[in-house]
């Protein structure tokens, strides 16, 4: 097996008597997707800076690309790496194109393909603006277009589709799924989770510093064994008539046409298998799985 | 060290963008000017040279000004980074703390370097091609002026910067400045009269030169205006320091290490500071 690229064993943090981050034991493979999900106050940012080598764990290990971020090799790991912080921020009398051949110099890379990364953001045109004049999401695209400087290995993105309009939101979600392709391993902290639900592979939950649960969305639905919401639509006048067919089915609502229950994930399949039965007075099935912001929920309340 | 100087040229880059450098070089031009040009009027009675009475207007002039742009330029430049978030950023980057620190201080000197040369420089040329100091004397007492009034700006970059990487907040970090430059420029030699005046004989020659030497300003006036017979002919104001006399390359010493130590503290500081 290869070494995990992102890896946290046992770490924590303290501030004082306050801990922030406790126990935390995760490992991030090469070329996974996954999201750190939480309120804010979390543990989230701080695992970033962990990752970062900023702050130091008060127990426990953290490791980048298989070296201490904090230690003396840390300033060289930090070249594969690219950061989106949670709220950026720049030196606003630069110009976008200045701010990235700053930042390019810092990190010894070809300042030839700052253009390219500013296209590849949809900044081009402002590329010669003053940054002032950016608006909050621009300056956001600048911020993801940092963070890709010098095709990093490891892209750490705190909430970043903070301030992005829904079709750039989609946009910096092709983006990351290019850079994935490209073999990187993506970290990116968030708090919007219907937006995560289709594109992340990997959800760790945080909360008030622990890791509450993590794997992939399908794996944390299974555990979690939240109810799946069903509605049936039916053909007119045989609502009543298909809810009394379901017997020791939970029914919710019926309503003229709709009939909508809620059943054990484990048991969804026979209940389907039922419903297939009923034949073709049954026009329509809709299933909704638990969202994340109810797996969230439910890790969290079991947590405490 | 490529960290170091990409830094370096940002804040240098900075400086000309918001228009600090032309600023300062100006505003140290006009003073170096205009004293200049007044040193003329009393020179022809005391028949001192022009240009030493020059270097002594001068010198009183820098003691307060470049404590205050030295601390100007620097008490914000940690604290401010950090509060807008750019610090970070900047930090998510190969570069050590030490290496930002280093960066600023290079930036920042040849910051301050360029304005009182430039500023100086203007005058002292203006004044040679005058005829006033053709006394290599009186021109090394000019060059020397110049120089360690870099060196006395550099002392207080590395107190603001250590006044930065210590205060929470960056209002702290103006308001610790202001009081910083007060005590050393103004507070601390009253205090030290005061001291001088009312146990004058029990305070020792060695503990008043220490005392003397424990003020980055002192040791500029001592150097400046003690340490040249002419000019301290022509300077009152060094009247208590007149039997002070400390080798020129301590009072060298104890400037430079007025620039490295809280340069230094202020590094070890802000590679222990929490971002």
């Amino acid at each position: 097996m290869s070494q995990a690229t992102l890896q946290f064993s046992d770490a924590g943090k303290t501030y004082g008597s306050k801990t922030v981050l406790d126990h935390v034991s995760l490992n991030i493979e090469q070329g996974s997707v996954v999201a750190l999900v939480g309120h804010n106050g979390a543990g989230k940012t701080t695992m970033m800076k962990l990752l970062l080598g900023l702050i130091r764990p008060s127990h426990g290990e953290v490791k980048v690309l298989g070296a201490d971020p904090a230690g003396s090799s840390g300033v060289d790991s930090r070249r594969h790496l690219g950061f989106l912080p949670e709220t950026i921020s720049f030196q606003s009398a630069m110009t976008g194109l200045e701010a990235m051949n700053f930042y390019a110099r810092l990190k010894r890379v070809d300042l030839k393909l700052n253009m390219e990364l500013l296209e590849r953001v949809g900044l081009e045109g402002a590329a010669r603006q003053r940054i002032k004049t950016y608006s909050k999401g621009m300056r956001q695209r600048l911020g993801l277009a940092q963070a890709m400087l010098g095709e990093p290995k490891v892209l750490l993105l705190d909430e970043p589709t903070t301030g992005l309009d829904p079709q750039l939101r989609r946009r910096f979600y092709d983006t990351l799924t290019s850079l994935k392709n490209d073999g990187a391993t993506i970290l990116l902290s968030s708090h919007a989770l219907s937006e995560l639900e289709t594109r992340i592979e990997k959800i760790a939950i945080m909360n008030k510093g622990r890791l509450i649960a993590s794997g992939s969305l399908y794996d944390l639905r299974n555990k979690a064994n939240i109810p799946v919401r069903i509605r049936l639509l039916t053909r007119d006048g045989s609502a009543d008539e298909i809810a009394g067919l379901l017997a020791g089915v939970d029914i919710n609502r019926v309503n003229g046409r709709i009939v909508e229950f809620s059943c054990a994930a484990n048991d969804k399949m026979m209940i389907l298998r039922r419903v297939s039965e009923i034949g073709i007075a049954v026009e329509d099935v809709d299933i909704q799985l638990p969202s994340l912001d109810q797996l969230y929920s439910h890790y969290r309340d079991e947590g405490v | 060290m490529n960290a170091v100087l990409v830094i370096a040229a940002q804040e240098i880059r900075d400086g000309f963008r918001n228009r600090w450098v032309i600023a300062l070089t100006l505003m140290l031009a006009g003073f170096a000017l205009s004293l200049t040009f007044l040193g003329r009027a009393p020179g022809g009675s005391i028949g001192a040279s022009p240009l030493l009475v020059t270097v002594v207007s001068l010198s009183s002039l820098s003691i307060f000004l470049l404590p205050l742009i030295g601390l100007m330029l620097s008490y914000d430049s940690i604290i401010g980074e950090i509060e807008r978030g750019t610090m970070l950023l900047l930090l998510s980057y190969p570069v050590t703390r030490t290496h930002v620190m280093a960066g600023k201080f290079l930036g920042h000197m040849t910051i301050l370097g360029f304005a009182t040369i430039v500023g100086y420089g203007v005058a002292g040329a203006v004044s040679f091609v005058r005829g006033d100091g053709i006394e290599a004397n009186a021109m090394m007492a000019f060059f020397n002026m110049t120089m360690t009034s870099i060196l006395l700006g550099g002392a207080f970059l590395g107190l603001g910067y250590l006044i930065s990487a210590s205060v929470r907040e960056r209002g702290t970090a103006a308001g610790v400045a202001i009081g910083v430059w007060l005590v050393f420029v103004l507070v601390y030699d009253m205090a030290l009269l005061a001291a001088l005046v009312n146990f004058g004989g029990s305070l020792g020659q060695g503990l008043f030169q220490i005392l003397l030497l424990a003020n980055p300003t002192d040791v500029y006036r001592l150097f400046n205006l003690g340490g040249f017979d002419n000019v301290q002919a022509l300077s009152g104001s060094v009247g208590m320091m007149a039997d002070v006399k400390l080798p020129v390359w301590t009072m060298i010493v104890v400037l430079l290490a007025w620039v490295a130590l809280p340069l230094g503290f202020a590094s070890y500081l802000f590679n222990r500071k929490d971002i």
